[in-house]
């Protein structure tokens, strides 16, 4: 059990790939102008991490050393185009909402990174939910920026939900700030950049205060989000 | 040692081939499976579109059946052939459905959903796709404000030649400032998909 727990606490706060890591930025960026899309496309790429470290896991010593990349690639390209067909056939706005990131996926770097440095050491169990944990941590953080970036820019929360949900959803979208004119930085690329690295400073800012008050709490650390 | 290599090699290969061959069964399955509710989705999401620009009431064909392919024009912009959708009641023509191009948006392409009655005065128009900044010259869009209905029930008859323009060219139609070069370009490929309906009024009906 403890071997799960750090493995969570890894992923959503010690190595999280989007505050920490840095890694895979380029949906980071691209994707988090909402809630909706940052957690959509933060979801669908720890289902694909999972999926991926699930399936290399089991085989990890069939597959020979010299082609273990192409392999991998192999397994997470064709996992990202079921996904893809899968969004695409049963939540078409939200397909079109995320667009080019999806595939996108293939080519992110954290995904191959977690197949090569833990699927190819660990069992199938404590794999997939490596993979699934570094997910979730991309996902709190791209839903975190996108609800900074949507709130600023445009005084709204949950915009867009019902193109995840259907129509009966819209209720939910809330308008923060109403009479808002937007702030139009935040929605464009400076913002997110902007935004992630105020995410990162506060990370920091956590961890240094963590450290300096008990020096050896890490082991009861609590993710934040 | 060459044998050795070969040997070696062909294991490679073959695990290789394996995997191959296993994921590839996977989204051949997958794609199977996917294909009718892809379909389905994306039958339903045009529909949905076309019933903002032409009412139920309008017509009562199935507009996605009813359809003609229409080779590249220079009035609509078409590169590739498009299919324009006819609406009708009763078999006798009611409206059209045009795919048309605005080529020179301010960040390159615009593309428009034109829906023009048979009497040649529109019904509405839509914007499919553009890569207009965001914040200023997205008001196209029907998410965001209103200003596309500014062409509904508009005609050739009802607006000369030159008042098919923005108000900052001597035209009739209203934009937001900030952004001229947005609306400019629609103006002129309504106008122009105007133009061509005029023309080829028989035709697409056929």
């Amino acid at each position: 059990m403890n071997q799960y727990k750090e493995i969570a606490v890894n992923g959503l706060w010690k190595q999280n790939t989007g505050v920490v890591q840095l890694l895979g930025l380029c949906p980071t960026l691209a994707v988090s102008t909402s809630i909706v899309n940052g957690a959509s496309l933060g979801l669908a790429t720890a289902v694909v991490m999972a999926f991926a470290n699930g399936a290399v896991s089991p085989v990890r010593k069939l597959v020979p050393a010299e082609i273990r990349v192409a392999v991998f690639i192999l397994v997470i390209a064709s996992l990202v185009t079921v996904i893809d067909l899968t969004i695409h056939g049963f939540a078409e706005p939200l397909h079109k909402a995320l667009g080019i990131f999806i595939p996108l996926i293939v080519v992110n770097c954290i995904v191959l990174a977690r197949v090569e440095s833990f699927a190819a050491k660990n069992t199938p169990v404590p794999s997939m939910f490596d993979g699934f944990m570094m997910g979730l941590g991309l996902t709190s953080v791209l839903a975190i920026l996108g609800g900074i970036r949507e709130l600023v820019g445009k005084g709204t929360l949950l915009s867009g939900i019902d193109l995840a949900l259907g129509p009966q959803a819209k209720g939910l979208v809330m308008h923060v700030i109403p009479d808002y004119h937007g702030f139009l930085l935040a929605i464009l690329p400076p913002g997110a950049f902007i935004g992630l690295g105020c995410l990162i400073a506060a990370r920091n800012w956590a961890e240094q205060r963590k450290t300096n008050v008990t020096p050896s709490a890490s082991g009861s650390l609590k993710p934040a989000h | 040692m060459t044998e050795s290599i070969f040997k070696h090699s062909s294991k490679t290969a073959f695990t290789l081939i394996a995997f191959a061959f296993v994921f590839t069964a996977l989204l051949a399955y997958v794609f199977n499976i996917t294909k009718a509710p892809i379909e389905k989705s994306e039958a339903e999401a045009r529909k949905a579109l076309f019933r903002q620009i032409v009412p139920e009431s309008m017509h009562n064909n199935d507009l996605l059946k009813d359809s003609i392919s229409i080779a590249p024009n220079e009035l609509l912009g078409n590169k590739e052939p498009i299919v324009a959708n006819r609406a009708r009641i009763d078999n006798a023509p009611a409206a059209v459905i045009l795919e048309a191009v605005a080529p020179d948006g301010y960040k390159g392409n615009i593309k428009l959903l034109i829906a023009i009655k048979f009497d040649g005065s529109i019904a509405g128009v839509r914007v499919l796709a553009h890569t207009e900044t965001p914040g200023l010259g997205d008001y196209i869009e029907i998410a965001k404000s209103n200003w596309i209905k500014l062409f509904d029930g508009e005609s050739l008859q009802k607006t000369d030649d030159r008042g098919w323009a923005v108000k900052k060219d001597g035209g009739q139609f209203d934009y937001m400032a900030g952004a001229t070069i947005t609306p400019r370009a629609i103006v002129k490929a309504v106008h122009k998909t105007l133009q061509y309906y005029a023309a080829n009024k028989e035709a697409l009906f056929k």
